[in-house]
């Protein structure tokens, strides 16, 4: 959309040229950084608890269970029990894994069409590039939340339409960061600006443009996954995303809300677990874009 | 200025156009065949073959869509199987004030408690209360809103018993009682514009603290107060006004969410029941009010620019 | 300084900057009467618009030591902020040298003096706009009625400035500080410009103190001289005393640099003045000093008369261990 092009400051700023890629000594960022590295250390256990979870969690996230339905937190489970009787804990843990695996691969799919547009966009002239750019700004046209509610109307529920459905609908602001920082490159002289279509060898692609467009790209995507474990949970919390009973936090967390009076722990744990993560990753995300994206370009 | 604004109508356009297109389609890609769905459980091909000819989906695609898009420019949005009702009624008429209400409500919260303490973080830079607000701030912009939203319920809707936990009421029909259902839900999505607010009055203030004019302000005897209010805020509201347009998107995805925790009838319920219930009419004008609005508040922000700041006024 | 008490306008003592470890201004002290003009001269970092802006009290994050009396108002220096609001735009006021960047670019020129016309002058709506308007034809804006509504971006530099003065002067103030209020104009501007300011703060009977660069307009048009160096005092009188009668050898060096030249702005002497951590304790010319003795960078010279048997003596000073 055009208000996102005029003000520089917010969402294209020029790029500079090839940015500098040696991270100053990562041990002193650590040392420099403590919030960041506090958050990094959570959003790795996260991982590992993702990563290890059939060893960590005390019981099977799906077994139910009609004698241990809505306990509060006690020895037996920790974080209590659901309405149907499962381990809230083993499904918080779980949850972990669900979330950062629909997070991943989601953020890869928008990317992966997001670097496919963005360079076509980018590198295309005249009246292809006008239309490229309208589609763009129109995908745009509509938050994540709401494209990934119309996809799923197309394909269904479970989690892998929800990774689908997410990832498309995140092609749109990686294709605006990737565009504008192909037409950075491009700017610095070595395309010849033909009227029509004047897409440049390949190789030029792959040697120039390229390098200059996976860095940051590289960057956007730590930043986004926090987005997309946040649409994805939005959508499971909506009933639309993940079916029951698949250990999903935004899922739990609208189970557990009919019975926010009486049972207040079946939303709250997998709420702060959903929120610790989107904090840890969020301050995460921050750190890698000031350090390494010093633009400090802000994606919409 | 006029040729410019004009432009910009031009890319507007077209650019709703090929959403509409882009939903139109997409919707055709849904499962579910609507001619089935209209005959029901046992038909013959001839009834098939005159139905399909009677919904007109035996022409072709550009055709069926110049066909949807005039009906829609009219008003008519057809029919929702669910809700028994014609669609423009529940989509247009019922639920989208709903959802302006509350954003409107919402984004009120957030300007009038994030500008000011924005301000205060920014005058009294580098001290505890900066420090505090920045935390909040930072909590703020990543803490799930529907997760908020139900911790608001909890504790002042359960334990403290001080608001109701859902419904709506039109504040334009009870101003009272309007308002007072629609505090909770407001303060749950204005949180994360109010820690966003903040974070961008505080740098931006900070930044135009700096700037010559303030100091000659403050030199003409203008009292602090009015340095920071009159000349400062002012010269923040441009940043502010297109950091707010590039995070509609959010607001609306936060509508949505919002809607569902605290039962509002708004385009958030409609859209979820719809995908739930396969409605892919409700569905399809869901997605294009949401487009609308959104493009339409976007090209009022770009017009806002030359109001905001006389440097834009002149040129071109 | 010079005149007696009762016809001081400003007397600064020992004024003393620190910003960090640097030492800005080193005891600098000088005397203004009413009606006078001083011209305040100086490379840049000399400390000139530092004195500005602390005698405003607008300096953020220095240290500030030493007196600074504004007759009937006290010591500028550790007057409260609440005070010193008051005074500002009333009994003192600065230009600023960029104009432009002085003006608030989201409100009309006209907005902003009418609000400083009626702080300062308790004048209702109407009374500030005529007031206004005949205060931008005293600056010479022509067409005034119309250009009180104009943005600050729509006029030129020297329209700009004009503003400034206006705004300045639009309280009456007793002492008007203009700091360096034409480097950024055009040449053929710049003289205008000058005259504008003296003429009206003539006509008003306030002081002014210009702080230049440039020592030929500093001769053209101002009373006194204080010629500063890296934040001290070198040498300080009448224009014309100081200029034929100089003491301190930098004051040679600036004079000579524009005779010889012929051209009207600054060439700055040889050498450069030193970094903030490698100050001498004593004078710090005197690492450029043709004449430097070597007690010169050791012991700051007291200041003395330039002439002991006139009638004034301390109306002409310097501070030099080896003067001409």
């Amino acid at each position: 959309m055009t208000a996102k092009a005029a003000p520089a400051s917010a969402t294209v700023p020029p790029a500079g040229p090839i940015p500098d890629v040696t991270p100053r000594g990562k041990r002193s960022m650590f040392l420099r950084r403590p919030f960041f590295t506090v958050a990094l250390i959570v959003a790795v256990g996260y991982i590992l608890a993702a990563i290890f979870a059939p060893w960590v969690a005390p019981y099977d996230p799906v077994a139910q269970s009609m004698d241990a339905m809505m306990q509060p937190p006690t020895g037996a489970h920790p974080l209590g029990t659901d309405s149907y009787g499962q381990d809230i804990l083993s499904r918080v843990i779980f949850g972990a894994r669900y979330a950062l695996i629909i997070g991943f691969f989601s953020v890869l799919i928008g990317a992966a069409g997001g670097l496919v547009i963005g360079l076509a966009a980018g590198l295309s002239g005249g009246w292809l590039e006008w239309a490229l750019m309208r589609l763009i700004d129109a995908i745009l046209a509509l938050p994540s939340l709401i494209l990934a509610v119309a996809f799923i109307a197309i394909l269904g529920q479970g989690v892998d339409k929800v990774v689908i459905a997410v990832g498309l609908s995140m092609i749109g602001p990686f294709s605006r960061t990737v565009q504008a920082d192909v037409m950075q490159v491009r700017v610095q002289g070595f395309v010849e600006a033909a009227h029509l279509m004047s897409i440049p060898s390949w190789q030029v692609v792959w040697r120039h443009v390229l390098p200059n467009v996976i860095f940051p790209l590289a960057v956007q995507v730590t930043i986004r996954i926090s987005e997309a474990i946040l649409v994805s949970s939005s959508l499971s919390f909506l009933g639309i995303g993940v079916t029951p009973p698949t250990p999903d936090w935004g899922l739990m967390i609208a189970e557990g809300r009919d019975f926010v009076s009486f049972a207040p722990w079946m939303s709250a744990m997998p709420g702060f677990a959903l929120a610790l993560l989107l904090i840890a990753l969020s301050i995460v995300g921050d750190g890698i874009r000031e350090e390494f994206d010093p633009k400090g370009r802000r994606g919409s | 200025m006029l040729v410019q604004a004009l432009k910009k109508l031009g890319q507007t356009l077209v650019v709703l156009v090929l959403v509409s297109i882009a939903t139109f389609g997409l919707l055709k890609l849904a499962p579910g065949d609507p001619v089935q769905i209209m005959l029901g459980a046992e038909y013959s091909q001839d009834s098939y073959e005159s139905m399909t000819r009677e919904l007109g989906l035996d022409q072709p695609f550009l055709v069926q869509y110049a066909d949807w898009a005039l009906n829609f420019v009219q008003g008519d949005w057809g029919t929702s199987y669910i809700a028994r009702t014609d669609i423009f009624t529940y989509g247009f008429k019922e639920a989208l004030p709903v959802t302006l209400t509350l954003a409107f409500f919402s984004l009120s919260f957030a300007i009038l408690i994030g500008v000011p303490l924005g301000v205060l973080s920014a005058v009294k830079k580098d001290t505890v209360f900066d420090a505090g607000a920045a935390v909040f701030a930072l909590t703020g912009t990543a803490f799930p809103s529907f997760l908020l939203g139900i911790l608001l319920i909890w504790f002042f809707g359960v334990k403290l018993q001080l608001f109701p936990v859902m419904g709506y009421v039109s504040p334009w029909e009870d101003l009272r009682l309007g308002i007072y259902h629609m505090i909770l839900p407001g303060l749950t999505l204005s949180t994360y514009f109010i820690a966003m607010i903040t974070r961008l009055t505080r740098a931006t203030l900070i930044e135009v603290l700096d700037e010559p004019y303030i100091a000659a302000a403050r030199a003409r005897g203008e009292p602090n107060w009015r340095v920071i209010w009159v000349h400062g805020v002012r010269n923040i509201a441009m940043p502010l006004v297109t950091i707010l347009g590039l995070q509609l998107g959010t607001l609306i995805q936060g509508t949505v969410l919002t809607e569902t925790v605290f039962n509002l009838p708004g385009i958030g319920q409609m859209l979820t029941s719809a995908v739930l219930g396969r409605d892919y009419q409700v569905v399809q004008a869901g997605v294009m009010m949401t487009a609308f609005l959104f493009i339409g508040v976007n090209l009022l922000v770009d017009l806002s620019y030359p109001i905001l700041d006389p440097r834009l006024r002149d040129r071109k | 300084m010079t005149l007696t008490q009762t016809e001081t306008l400003l007397s600064v003592s020992d004024l003393t900057i620190h910003r960090g470890a640097a030492e800005i201004l080193d005891r600098v002290s000088l005397s203004l009467a009413p009606g006078e003009t001083l011209a305040l001269v100086g490379e840049s970092g000399a400390g000139k618009s530092t004195i500005a802006m602390a005698l405003m009290q607008l300096l953020d994050g220095a240290k500030v030591e030493g007196r600074a009396d504004l007759k009937d108002a006290g010591d500028l220096l550790s007057l409260s902020s609440h005070q010193m609001v008051k005074l500002r735009g009333n009994r003192l006021s600065m230009i600023f040298q960029d104009a432009g960047a002085a003006l608030n670019p989201a409100y009309t020129v006209g907005r902003q003096l009418t609000t400083t016309l009626r702080r300062t002058l308790g004048l209702n709506r109407a009374e500030a706009h005529r007031r206004a308007v005949d205060l931008f034809s005293q600056v010479g804006i022509n067409d005034a009625e119309a250009r009180l509504s104009a943005f600050p971006h729509q006029l030129s530099g020297g329209m700009q400035q004009r503003v400034m003065v206006a705004i300045a002067l639009a309280g009456n103030p007793d002492l008007l500080l203009a700091d360096e209020p034409t480097s950024a104009l055009d040449v053929t501007i710049q003289a205008q410009i000058i005259r504008l300011i003296l003429s009206l703060t003539r006509e008003r009977g306030a002081s002014c103190i210009f702080v230049l660069h440039d020592l030929a307009l500093a001769s053209q048009s101002c009373d006194r001289i204080v010629v500063l160096y890296a934040g001290q005092v070198v040498e300080s009188g009448p224009v014309a005393e100081v200029l034929n009668n100089h003491r301190h050898p930098y004051t040679r060096q600036l004079k000579s640099c524009v005779v010889e030249i012929g051209r009207a702005d600054l060439v700055a002497p040889e050498g450069t003045v030193p970094p903030h951590d490698r100050m001498p304790k004593g004078c710090r010319f005197s690492t450029r000093c043709p004449r430097a003795l070597s007690r010169c960078s050791d012991e700051m010279p007291p200041s003395e008369p330039a002439d002991p048997g006139r009638s004034d003596p301390l109306d002409h000073v310097f501070a030099c261990w080896n003067p001409e």
